[in-house]
């Protein structure tokens, strides 16, 4: 690996002032797992890392009925996956965290750090997505929210200015008749990237008939993953069929702009769009509805 | 005791750099260790290279692999993917610490049992993996050890007889358990 300095953040105020005194070309190190690899293989250049795991708030995991899930952004996987209330009020977030790499790479990585690499293939963010999770960022002028399905601008790029960094990550309380779910597509049973991600989330209303709103997004088929806002807008207050799910699945293969590449090709990509948007829809329903 | 190593693991690759080297300070196998190292090195490397314990090896040095696994405060890891800095103050356990007062630990007997190794340099990635379910999952099903495992890569074997070897230990480490608890009850 190229020759690096390594410092820590012990405080929030610490880390904005050593990222806005930063001449270096400083990159913020987590986990690890993506960032220790480019800066190996020379696919991402730093001369400096700071380290935020030393920083409390980058610590925290905490559910709360009233107020939610707050993940901070240095917490690792196999944290997540241990807590019990996470797996039983966010299954759609688990669908998503349990994929994340084999156990040692759970040890260390974080959801936090999934976001900031920016994979168009990532598999928590379609998840964060629908469960309409917003980002903590801290920087200069104090901390700021940004919605999760605007955080990604291009592979490997997000919104976060020099001087700022992904705090934590917070998902609402989940409502009563509400459900998620994650799917993936990869051509093996364990251990690999996602040829195609889909999520989807509902609320339904009193008589659990009718989607009172809902959410898709998308992994691996856009530059940057993506949240399909026609699906939420035709959504909204219609009763539950199977055409209904099968007009969602056409709307999303409609708003994917997948391409070619070693994992699958376009036209592939496309059709598993329609399959894995109506296996997630229905899942999320079920999930709603109380039957799974 | 305290070992310390100041090796300068600059010479060993006959180079030199601008990077001041930091000294950390850690646990290994229940030892307190202290050594230098440079920022860009991996715990596998300083594991490997400085400290002499070659038994956590690099295999893909990406973290696909498992290879290099160790337990860094009570968690699996892939070395290759921890900067040895970030050891400060943390307990590591390497296939090194697993042998006790008593010999080899139940793990390694089955893995020798049941043949679950041929050219051998997956097997203490897959040993310390299995040593983590087990501490975590006593008596895993062989699905859970099949998923579990699912992140330590074995080109020779084939997975049935690791599966296995893992699958007699946890039983082996069961009935030495009740043992004990027979022992001292009569005791």
């Amino acid at each position: 690996m190229q020759d690096i300095l390594y410092k820590r953040a012990f405080s929030i105020t610490d880390l904005v002032s050593q990222l806005s005194s930063d001449k270096d070309g400083v990159k913020i190190l987590a986990g690890g797992t993506d960032l220790i690899v480019q800066l190996r293989e020379g696919r991402r250049k730093a001369r400096a890392l700071v380290d935020i795991k030393n920083i409390p708030e980058a610590n925290v995991l905490s559910y709360d009925p009233g107020s939610g899930l707050t993940i901070g952004a240095a917490v690792p996987c196999y944290r997540i996956r241990q807590e019990a209330a996470i797996a039983r009020y966010y299954p759609g977030l688990i669908d998503a965290v349990e994929l994340i790499g084999g156990v040692q790479i759970q040890g260390r990585a974080t959801l936090g750090g999934n976001l900031c690499n920016a994979s168009p293939a990532a598999d928590s963010i379609p998840a964060l997505i629908v469960n309409e999770a917003t980002c903590t960022i801290a920087g200069l002028g104090g901390m700021r929210q940004v919605a999760v399905e605007d955080c990604c601008t291009a592979p490997g790029q997000t919104i976060l200015e020099q001087a700022e960094f992904l705090l934590s990550l917070h998902l609402p309380p989940p409502r009563p008749r509400s459900g998620a779910a994650y799917l993936r597509f990869i051509p093996r049973n364990e251990m690999d990237i996602a040829v195609v991600g889909a999520g989807a989330s509902v609320v339904l209303d009193e008589s659990s008939t009718v989607i009172a709103s809902a959410r898709v997004a998308l992994g691996a088929v856009a530059p940057t993953p993506l949240f399909v806002s026609e699906a939420s807008d035709y959504l909204t207050n219609r009763e539950i069929s199977p055409q209904v799910v099968r007009e969602v699945a056409r709307m999303a293969q409609d708003a994917c702009r997948p391409i070619t590449d070693l994992r699958g090709t376009a036209a592939q990509r496309r059709h598993l769009v329609g399959v894995l948007t109506r296996r997630s829809l229905e899942k999320a329903i079920q999930r709603a509805q109380g039957n799974i | 005791m305290i070992i310390k190593f100041f090796t300068d693991l600059n010479l060993c690759e006959g180079k030199s750099y601008m990077t001041k080297k930091i000294p950390v300070e850690t646990q290994i196998n229940g030892e307190e260790v202290e050594f230098l190292c440079e920022p860009r090195q991996s715990l596998l490397e300083v594991l490997r290279e400085g400290l002499g314990l070659t038994g956590a090896k690099e295999g893909c040095n990406n973290g696909n692999c498992g290879a290099c696994n160790v337990i860094l405060e009570g968690v699996l890891v892939n070395s290759c993917l921890v900067l040895a800095v970030e050891a400060q103050g943390k307990s590591i356990l390497t296939i090194e610490g697993l042998r006790g007062v008593n010999g080899l630990h139940p793990l390694q007997e089955e893995y020798l049992q049941q043949a679950a190794l041929q050219c051998g340099i997956c097997t203490p990635g897959f040993i310390v993996s299995s040593y983590a379910l087990l501490q975590q999952n006593p008596h895993p099903t062989e699905l859970e050890v099949r998923r579990w495992l699912a992140g330590n890569l074995c080109r020779c074997t084939g997975y049935d007889k690791i599966v296995r070897a893992v699958l007699a230990a946890a039983a082996k480490m069961d009935m030495e358990a009740s043992v004990d608890a027979l022992v001292s009850w009569k005791g």
